[in-house]
């Protein structure tokens, strides 16, 4: 399927999250199921976000950690520069990756490298904003269907299309799940899901030592702020110039000309870099 | 892929195919046990070799072998666990070949009862898993439909007896696959099938004639 079919496919009034449930629906998992999982899916994302903000979390190779910590205090005290929203998901989205960096509980959504960026910007916009659950779950939902595109027509691993399958595509389904949850239309949802992946098109996967931290936690701050910026601007009305489905064609193209060093071999990029070398080196010893 | 393969799985991290995979071919091993297991050799291939102290893909086989589901938090200090419960552990880097998926490891387990299994399985992506060898027997085990494993002589009417005895107890054959050992003359056979076999299926198909040995393998309850 495609944005267009889908958008053909929408009842008059309907959300991409109702049409998401409605499909899965028809592939035999009734609706209240389906809510229920994502309820349960939610509360996991709900304790993620907030892990590591107050106590420090330091991963295993002990390359990363208490960045999550050191975001919210500087936050709290009102220093931020970022308004209230962005500075609050870009906190969550530290706490989720650096839970997920030292062996904690997370979702992957669509995968544990980039699990911070979609439940930081629904539960970060959600907790300001004043959206319900059910807006949250549905919301959830909608992110899903736009993964679902992805994953048809380009790719959700870093191994085979770099990190803008990963953070680009993370991007796009939070994108995409803020514009829903404020009332956007369908066809704002993938606007907004567009300029998210426009914006990271071509994003390498290259971290150090092989591991699931740096840049991975970062990025996930970045897609934050890629995604929430995309949203607000699908939500004024600014609509993406080329269409989410042949952006979605594009990642793909892209996806297949990077080259096996960029694609999660840790053989390029910020990995082989000299400090990236020397991280390396801490973790395995010479080899 | 469905709605819950991009949102989930509930999973521990870092990376679902270097911790919650290897979580699942842990586990795996475990139920096909069907006990508990007291030593284990883990023989990591490729990528599993190159990175599974820093990605705690140690900690997540021996979790697995400890039966612990992917989404434990205990998953974390599996080494511990493993200790108080008796099993000893150890993770040999190796190289099992070019045909061998990169996230693959061979166990060598003893039970308790002092039963020997070897398997080999890989973590596929997504945390999606494949078991490729049980004990010499060539299978494709995803732990997501039961299959059937069987080793039987070579002759007309065994698998028909088998697939006769699926259908009275209204059991679907999604796929299956035989094969033959020029060595043994034996066939060995696996079919997927759709829907949990009814208890006593595994004597049953034992109990047919030509049927050397078999095996019912269950999906993991997650």
């Amino acid at each position: 399927m495609t944005a267009a079919e889908c958008l053909c496919k929408l009842s008059p009034g309907e959300t991409l999250g109702e049409y998401a449930l409605r499909l899965e629906e028809a592939s035999g998992t009734p609706r209240e199921k389906a809510l229920e999982k994502l309820s349960g899916m939610l509360s996991v994302m709900e304790s993620e976000v907030q892990n590591a903000l107050h106590i420090p979390v330091h991963s295993i190779s002990g390359l990363t950690g208490g960045d999550g910590c050191r975001y919210e205090r500087y936050r709290v005290s009102g220093g931020s520069l970022l308004g209230e929203i962005p500075a609050l998901a870009t906190a969550y989205a530290l706490s989720a990756s650096e839970t997920n960096a030292a062996m904690g509980r997370i979702v992957a959504c669509p995968t544990a490298g980039s699990c911070g960026i979609l439940p930081a910007c629904v539960l970060a916009v959600a907790k300001v904003k004043g959206i319900s659950r059910e807006g949250q779950l549905l919301a959830l939902a909608g992110a899903g269907l736009i993964g679902e595109l992805i994953d048809e027509h380009a790719s959700l691993s870093g191994a085979e299309g770099g990190c803008q399958a990963e953070c680009g595509s993370a991007a796009a389904m939070a994108a995409g799940a803020v514009a829903q949850m404020l009332g956007g239309s369908p066809e704002a949802a993938f606007h907004a899901a567009a300029i998210a992946i426009k914006n990271q098109l071509g994003l390498v996967c290259d971290p150090v030592a092989g591991l699931v931290e740096i840049p991975c936690i970062k990025r996930n701050t970045g897609g934050v702020a890629i995604a929430l910026s995309a949203a607000d601007m699908a939500l004024a009305g600014v609509e993406s110039r080329i269409p989410f489905d042949d952006v979605v064609e594009a990642m793909n193209r892209v996806g297949k000309a990077l080259p096996a060093a960029l694609r999660e071999t840790a053989g390029g990029g910020l990995a082989t870099t000299k400090a990236g070398l020397a991280m390396k080196e801490k973790v395995y010893g010479e080899t | 892929m469905g709605l819950f393969d991009i949102i989930g799985p509930v999973m521990i991290g870092p990376s679902s195919s270097h911790t919650a995979g290897a979580a699942r071919l842990g586990r795996l091993v475990r139920r096909l046990a069907g006990q508990e297991i007291k030593e284990a050799v883990l023989h990591l291939h490729g990528s599993f070799a190159a990175t599974y102290r820093g990605h705690g893909t140690d900690k997540a086989l021996i979790a697995g072998l400890l039966d612990l589901p992917p989404w434990d938090e205990r998953l974390r200090g599996s080494f511990a666990l493993a200790e108080k419960a008796g099993l000893s552990y150890r993770f040999v880097p190796t190289d099992l070949g070019e045909e061998a998926h990169p996230n693959t490891v061979r166990f060598e387990v003893v039970c308790k009862d002092g039963t020997r299994h070897t398997v080999t399985g890989a973590s596929v992506g997504g945390g999606q898993v494949e078991i490729s060898e049980i004990d010499s027997l060539s299978v494709r085990f995803t732990g997501e439909r039961p299959i059937i494993v069987c080793r039987h002589h070579d002759h007309p009417g065994v698998i028909a007896a088998i697939a006769g005895l699926l259908y009275e107890a209204r059991i679907n054959i999604g796929n299956m696959q035989v094969d033959r050992s020029r060595e043994t003359h034996l066939a060995q056979m696996y079919l997927e099938i759709d829907s949990l076999p009814p208890p006593g299926l595994e004597e049953q198909i034992k109990a047919l004639p030509g049927i050397q040995d078999a095996m019912i393998l269950r999906p993991l309850e997650e």
